[in-house]
């Protein structure tokens, strides 16, 4: 089976996920069209992360099926799910910086083993990018050595370099000091304007109205409420993101 | 005691002490390379390389070097003749050296098998979505920082190698333990060999841990 709308970047179908007995994820769907900007945002615990990483592969879902540009994403066909998780871009709250190689190397690493090119076209690649995310001046520095909002860049920029179609951000400031937040979010938002499709687990409501063009609603695994951004922020439709509106606080 | 204290002795038990050093950094490479391969056994999923490695590093702990070492000197010649009616005798270098990388072999895979779980499981995860191979990230990734935490049990690993291979002595090969017994037979004086093989034995070991304490400080240089 597969989906045939052209438009639509990823369609995850029922997701579901347990660790050990606990249902992390209960039967969560979500679609994302090319170039949209979907915030999963909801309580902690709620399951942000096991969807989103369940859209990746990182965790491997117990139920439902997850397309890309209207493939299915299935472990069993090596070769097509390696080639289609290529696709996808992810950025943890932690960052996972390789400490061992350089700011460089951690972006033209990958570009080299998986994508084949040369040193020269790597680091010219990795070289756009850092720019792009403003640390050129780190390019030789050792990821200990940069502050929390410099790493997430690189991450970023790593990830960009293998040329994704859709970037998925875990919590992207969450570990950040206050002061770091902006910067990234920033990156995040220019990313967003050039056309990225991307999927961002936020705690960051005031970016998420801003930068999101859909919010999907996430509680105790069930996807409560998805509504274009706007109409998420300032009418609610459930009890349950009013409540958790009323709850964080945001400019 | 003064007849022992010549400098042809001393030379003597020099050179044991060199082969007792050349067996133990051999048993250490050898067993390095067994230990990673018997570490990536142990981890992998596939059901017979984990049975197969789980086995061999449990078989080498669990049963004395000096058993290991008779085995292949004495047992190893039986079973060829069994199997092949063939006398061979083997080579007691040689035997020492097989001996001691095999068993080292079992600790390192052990060693490197929980530096390698204790590197951040998100190291794991970033090579994952960015698409990298298994080795490739195990070569330039997970083992480098495996590494680093390796460093110091490594280099015990190594001090109880230059130590262990003493036991080699029992089957005739001619390092710095058996030299000194040699000598001590000679001149009905065990004392003073034992005494120096002692100093020699303390020196090298001593020299290596400041060797590895530098080599730790360059290495904590990109933390
Ligand atoms: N690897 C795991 N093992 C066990 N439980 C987990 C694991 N990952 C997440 N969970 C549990 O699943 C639930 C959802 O977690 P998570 O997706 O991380 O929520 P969120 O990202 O919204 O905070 C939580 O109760 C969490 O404790
Ligand atoms: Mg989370």
């Amino acid at each position: 089976m597969t989906n045939n709308n052209p438009s639509v970047m990823i369609q995850a179908n029922n997701l579901s996920k347990n660790f050990s007995g606990m249902h992390a994820l209960k039967g969560a769907s979500l679609s994302v069209e090319r170039g949209e900007v979907v915030c999963l945002i909801g309580p902690s615990g709620s399951g942000k992360s096991t969807f989103l990483r369940c859209i990746h592969g990182l965790e491997k879902p117990d139920g439902g099926e997850v397309y890309l540009e209207g493939k299915l994403l299935d472990p069993k066909n090596k070769e097509e799910y390696r080639a289609l998780r290529n696709k996808m871009g992810f950025v943890f709250q932690h960052f996972n910086l390789f400490p061992n190689l350089t700011v460089l190397e951690n972006c033209t690493f990958a570009q080299m083993q998986v994508l084949k090119r040369t040193q020269e076209e790597a680091t010219e690649n990795a070289l756009s990018y850092l720019g792009k995310v403003g640390l050129l001046e780190k390019k030789d520095s050792y990821p200990n050595n940069l502050s929390g909002g410099q790493k997430q860049r690189v991450a970023i920029a790593r990830a960009l370099c293998m040329n994704p179609e859709i970037m998925l951000f875990d919590e992207p400031t969450s570990a950040l000091d206050p002061e770091m937040i902006k910067e990234v979010l920033e990156v995040i938002q220019e990313l967003a304007a050039q056309g990225m499709t991307m999927i961002v687990v936020t705690h960051e409501m005031g970016f998420a109205r801003k930068v999101g063009t859909k919010i999907v609603f996430l509680e105790a695994g069930h996807v409560i409420e998805e509504a274009n951004s706007e109409e998420f922020f300032t009418a609610p439709k459930s009890d349950r993101a009013k409540e958790f509106l009323s709850k964080v606080i945001y400019d | 005691m003064d007849k022992v204290l010549t400098g042809e002795n001393m030379m003597f038990l020099l050179q044991g002490a060199g082969i007792s050093l050349a067996l133990a950094l051999g048993a250490l490479l050898i067993g390095m390379v067994i230990g990673v391969l018997m570490a990536a056994g142990r981890i992998s999923k596939h059901k017979i390389f984990n049975i197969l490695c789980g086995t061999y590093v449990e078989v080498l702990r669990g049963t004395p070097m000096l058993l290991q070492i008779m085995f292949f000197y004495l047992g190893i010649p039986v079973l060829i003749r069994m199997m092949t009616g063939v006398r061979v005798r083997m080579d007691v270098y040689v035997v020492a050296l097989v001996a001691l990388s095999l068993n080292s072999g079992a600790y390192q895979a052990e060693l490197f098998r929980s530096g390698i779980q204790g590197v951040d499981k998100g190291q794991w995860e970033a090579c994952e979505t960015l698409g990298i191979g298994y080795w490739p990230m195990m070569l330039k990734i997970i083992l480098p920082q495996a590494f680093k935490r390796i460093v110091p049990p490594l280099v015990s690993e190594f001090i109880t190698l230059i130590k262990d291979s003493s036991l080699a002595s029992c089957i005739g090969t001619s390092e710095l333990m058996y030299n000194a017994q040699v000598l001590g037979a000679h001149y009905y004086d065990y004392l003073t060999p034992l005494l120096i093989a002692g100093v020699v034995y303390l020196c090298m070991t001593l020299v290596i841990s400041w060797l590895a304490h530098k080599l730790e400080r360059r290495l904590a240089v990109s933390d």
